[in-house]
């Protein structure tokens, strides 16, 4: 298990790295298909999605939400990778990029080896659903409220071609699958039902076309602590059972920590560090991880903070700051933060982990990494 | 009563606060019979989940509830005043100049059509009666006194025209802006990013000194509620399950509840280890359970806690319970030490 | 994990024999019981409705048959209860007969610009851009017109007569239900469901079939029971300026007219049209308002 876990890790190395390291080249352009030693579950490359805010008179396009800017991550088959960020990070919206219910501006986006919308030997995005599902976070509007619940998580099957009596057949099932009595809770409405057992509804829909990877968008967020631990326990039963990978998007660092393999950190559209979780959450390497995590209000009430991280708010992807988005409230920055924008790179010594910060390169002009060795 | 004995009074007492909202097919009980006194300087940390009575009890301290559905029952005193007792007209005295209100969403107090600085200067004038000009020269300290940036700026601001952080510090200045002597926080952290909440949290505790206020601190999040709160009264279906000086109650909990939330929160270091979920459901507030409101989810709980409602146990003079068992020393709930779990994963 | 029953081998019949849930429409339905007022409205439109469908047997005398002796006798002349009219006619029978076209023309507009409104609007709502706005522009255009105006215009070129006053006023009426169904629907577009509805891979007509018709049909047809009063004083208002049905046609709105000059003579006898016209209208408006109030159900 921990050698396999091992190379796991091993590949999950942005593959920038990838293929410097293993020298393969990891696309084959003429068939839009993957090769490399591990096949990652989904790749995805360079996914920016700008939105334009318009108004006026003639509805002209007044400023650009740059939300997702040149995102590229791996996910391995059967790990969970977490994504943490604040408002305005673009997480959520990355979620939907990946599921195709917004269209990107630019990028690609790779499921087991085949490129989603392709026109020749990809992935329909009909079928990009079946392997590919989504938990939304609770909330009243997460379930249609004038269907049972059994026909909302049968709905997915019936849309696929299940005839109605197997489609909720597989729906009793799955209630069973979340810990509800189908005889009880089948027929029930949404909002017969608490937090908890709306989120298991909500699950067992995602898991009703049998997909092979589950974006969890906020899915403990709305949830309160007790009932949010019954539904974390229920999501790593429900991984083993079922085989699946997850993509896990929080704002709440400690549920991450928790259920990931990885994590991506994320601020203002971009990936600023990704790593496995012990690295990332012991020794953080960007300047932004670094203030979110010991923002974290401490447990220890003999050592309490005495001193905020970062000042004032996450800024508004509008018009983000040029090069390094993080410099404006970096303690570090310096002219060349300003001038280049840095790239996800291994840091020197360091293949598992990848940061997008000119301290961590060297020979980026930043005073601080020219103190580094390379390798 | 000479101005040294209301002196020597706490700033807030209150004993046996019932609450019920009586509705169409059913009567809630939402909080059932809390007392606690709360001194000047002091912060109490009420820490519950939702459907506790945490934020029932908070705006009951106000009387800020529905009236035509609410009952309240039981004393409840507020820097001197009897807030059972007065009328709407008194009350809306005291309300924003002794006592204050901040929320978890600031536009429930902001007003979207007016700017920050004249929603500032209008309470202060209306409550301390000066000129409109000192008003706004006192709404600029305040801003300042937040830690807004540009404050001289931010008072021609809109409300809509600031980011989720300046509007709650705005909202914040809008409470304190006629010097409050107690501030009631309904959970003003919880929707804020974690590199905003510690600001504000910071913030609320360099206020809190400066200004000498007792502050009633309600949350659902125990890692707030410890960098807050001095007391931490831990709150379910309603009543108090333990009151105690902070560390204690997070050292070493006297109540299952208390003990079973501090081990089922996630704090990053059950990793590869299943995580011990309460079992079962929040109680109905419309029918609740004869004894104790916990025994149904309680791992401890034998026949006699579901007998008869169990008193609050004195522990120490600063300590209570309501539990049987624990005040018996029958069991012992051990701490879960958080401060040092920081294993790393097997 | 929970105590689980083992599942019956038919899926189908397991599912219907599951614990029934308490619907939306069940609870509106609980709601309405106890709300007395909106139920004694109903049962006076229910006994109107009765009475105008069976009128020949609530009514004594032809609505057509008049006799110059007997005009405008006052209320409560043996033999004709509420009086005649101008002609001799019997008021009663007048009114009850003449119920039927003021109903028809009544409620006949509203539910046919409920079909076309409601489905143009929740097709704006849904496909969003060009479409949407394609729709809504030409709805602005047909709202510049105050709805009195554009019925007066339309009839005034089509011409008086019953068919034609249908038409006019389901003209008038296809842009608001059209505003109505546009943003209701826009609104539950972008809820988590359907957005999880889309993500299940389903084509637009199933999403509108199942998620978004059984959450705006609601609201849409309470907004047009409302409208239903509007639209009986509209079609009256027609009738009384001679552009709606005409004589000797039994209608509300044209005995008010015929009678105007009646009205020194035999004020009462005058006014009873008028009243009819006030009270169909008010129970319709009663009844929308219990319906919207039944519906506001707190989730």
């Amino acid at each position: 298990m921990s050698v396999a876990k091992d190379a796991a890790l091993l590949v999950g190395a942005p593959r920038s790295n990838v293929r410097g390291k293993l020298g393969r080249s990891t696309v084959d352009t003429d068939r839009g298909e993957l090769v490399g030693q591990t096949r990652p579950l989904l790749a995805v490359e360079n996914l920016t999605k700008h939105f334009a805010l318009k108004g006026g008179l003639l509805n002209r396009t007044k400023a650009v939400v740059q939300a997702v800017d040149g995102v590229s991550f791996d996910v391995q088959t059967g790990e969970t990778l977490g994504i943490v960020g604040e408002s305005g990070c673009g997480k959520s919206t990355t979620a939907r990029l990946l599921m195709h219910l917004i269209p990107p501006d630019i990028g690609s986006i790779v499921f087991d080896g085949l490129v989603v919308g392709a026109a020749d030997g990809g992935l329909s995005h009909r079928e990009l659903h079946r392997q590919m599902q989504m938990v939304f976070q609770e909330s009243y509007a997460s379930l249609n409220p004038r269907l049972p619940v059994a026909m909302s998580i049968a709905f997915g099957p019936f849309v696929h071609g299940l005839a109605k009596p197997a489609a909720l057949k597989r729906a009793m099932e799955l209630l069973e699958a979340v810990g509800l009595d189908p005889m009880v809770f089948a027929n029930r409405y949404p909002h017969e039902l608490s937090g908890g057992q709306r989120q298991r509804i909500n699950i067992a829909r995602a898991l009703a076309l049998e997909p092979r990877l589950v974006i969890l968008d906020e899915a403990v967020s709305a949830l309160d602590k007790s009932v949010e631990a019954q539904v974390l326990n229920l999501l790593v039963d429900l991984k083993a059972q079922f085989d699946l990978t997850y993509v896990f998007i929080s704002h709440d660092l400690n549920v991450v920590r928790y259920i990931s393999d990885r994590v991506m950190v994320m601020y203002l559209g971009k990936v600023v560090e990704i790593g496995p979780v012990d690295h990332l959450y012991r020794d953080p390497q960007h300047p932004y991880t670094q203030a979110l995590l010991s923002a974290m209000p401490s447990m220890d009430p003999r050592r309490r903070t005495l001193k905020a991280p970062l000042t004032g708010d996450p800024p508004n992807p509008i018009s983000p700051p040029s090069g390094c988005r993080f410099r404006t409230r970096c303690p570090f920055a310096e002219a060349v933060c300003e001038t280049a924008s840095p790239a996800l790179l291994a840091p020197p010594g360091e293949e598992l982990r990848a940061v997008a910060c000119h301290m961590h390169v060297p020979g980026s002009g930043h005073s601080r990494a020219a103190t580094m060795v390379s390798p | 009563m000479t101005q040294a004995d209301v002196a020597k009074q706490p700033v807030v007492s209150v004993e046996n606060l019932h609450v019920r909202f009586v509705m169409r097919d059913a009567t809630v009980a939402a909080v059932n019979g809390i007392s606690f006194t709360l001194e000047a300087g002091q912060v109490l940390g009420i820490l519950g989940e939702s459907g506790s009575g945490k934020s029932v009890t908070l705006r009951a301290l106000m009387r800020l509830l529905p009236p035509a559905r609410t009952r309240i029952e039981g004393r409840v005193r507020v820097a001197g005043h009897e807030i059972a007792a007065m009328d709407e007209a008194a009350l809306r005295e005291v309300r924003g100049t002794e006592i204050a209100m901040i929320f978890q969403e600031p536009m429930i107090a902001l007003d979207p059509v007016f700017t920050i600085g004249a929603q500032i200067a209008e309470t202060i004038v209306r409550h301390e009666g000066v000129s409109y000009d000192a008003a706004n020269r006192r709404a600029l300290e305040l801003l300042e006194m937040v830690q807004i940036p540009s404050a001289a700026r931010r008072l021609k601001a809109y409300p809509h025209e600031m980011s989720g952080g300046m509007r709650q510090r705005a909202m914040i200045a809008l409470a304190l802006s006629c010097r409050p002597c107690v501030l009631l926080a309904d959970e003003p952290t919880t929707a804020l990013d974690v590199t905003v909440q510690i600001q504000i949290i910071l913030l609320l505790r360099k206020l809190q000194q400066e200004l000498g206020m007792a502050v009633v601190f309600v949350t659902h999040d125990v890692g707030v509620a410890v960098e807050v709160a001095d007391r931490i009264a831990v709150m379910y279906a309603g009543r108090f399950v333990e009151v105690g000086p902070t560390e204690a109650v997070i050292d070493s909990p006297a109540h299952p509840y208390t003990a079973a939330l501090l081990t089922s929160t996630v704090l990053g270091s059950a990793f590869g280890r299943r995580l011990e979920a309460i079992a079962g459901m929040p109680p109905d507030l419309r029918a609740l359970p004869e004894g104790c409101s916990f025994a149904p989810r309680c791992r401890f709980s034998e026949d006699r806690c579901s007998a008869s409602m169990p008193p609050e146990f004195a522990l120490t003079s600063e300590r209570m319970t309501r539990c049987l068992r624990v005040a018996g020393r029958e069991i012992d709930l051990g701490g879960p030490n958080l401060s040092e779990r920081n294993t790393s994963r097997p | 994990m929970a105590d689980v029953a083992v599942l019956p081998a038919d899926p189908a019949s397991a599912f219907k024999r599951a614990q029934q849930g308490k619907s939306y429409w069940r609870r509106v339905w609980e709601r309405l019981r106890d709300d007395k007022v909106t139920l004694a409205v109903i049962g006076v439109l229910v006994m109107l409705l009765v009475m105008v469908v069976f009128a020949p047997w609530f009514t004594v005398h032809d609505p057509y048959t008049g006799s110059v002796l007997r005009r405008l006798k006052p209320v409560g002349t043996p033999g004709h209860w509420l009086g005649t009219d101008e002609v001799g006619r019997d008021l009663w029978a007048r009114m009850v007969f003449g119920g039927r076209l003021s109903l028809l023309a009544g409620v006949v507009p509203v539910f046919l610009a409920l079909l076309i409104g409601g489905f143009l609007g929740v097709a704006a709502g849904y496909a969003g851009g060009l479409v949407n706005s394609a729709i809504m522009r030409l709805t602005d255009v047909l709202y510049a017109f105050p709805s009195i105006l554009l019925a007066i215009a339309i009839t005034g070129i089509l011409g008086s007569g019953l068919q034609n006053t249908i038409l006019a006023l389901t003209i008038s009426f296809i842009p608001p239900i059209i505003r109505i169904s546009e943003s209701l629907t826009t609104q539950v577009r972008h809820l988590d469901f359907v957005e999880a509805a889309r993500a299940s891979g389903a084509g637009p007509l199933t999403i509108m079939r199942y998620h978004i018709l059984n959450n705006v049909l609601g609201p849409i047809l309470v907004y047009a029971t409302s409208l239903i009063s509007i639209c009986i004083i509209l079609a009256a208002g027609l009738s009384f300026l001679g552009l709606g049905v005409t004589p000797p046609s039994a209608e509300w709105g044209l005995m008010l007219n015929n009678l105007r000059q009646a009205l020194w003579v035999s004020p009462l006898v005058a006014a009873l049209p008028g009243v009819m016209i006030f009270i169909t209208s008010m129970c319709f408006n009663l009844m929308s308002d219990g319906l919207r109030q039944a519906m506001d159900v707190r989730l």
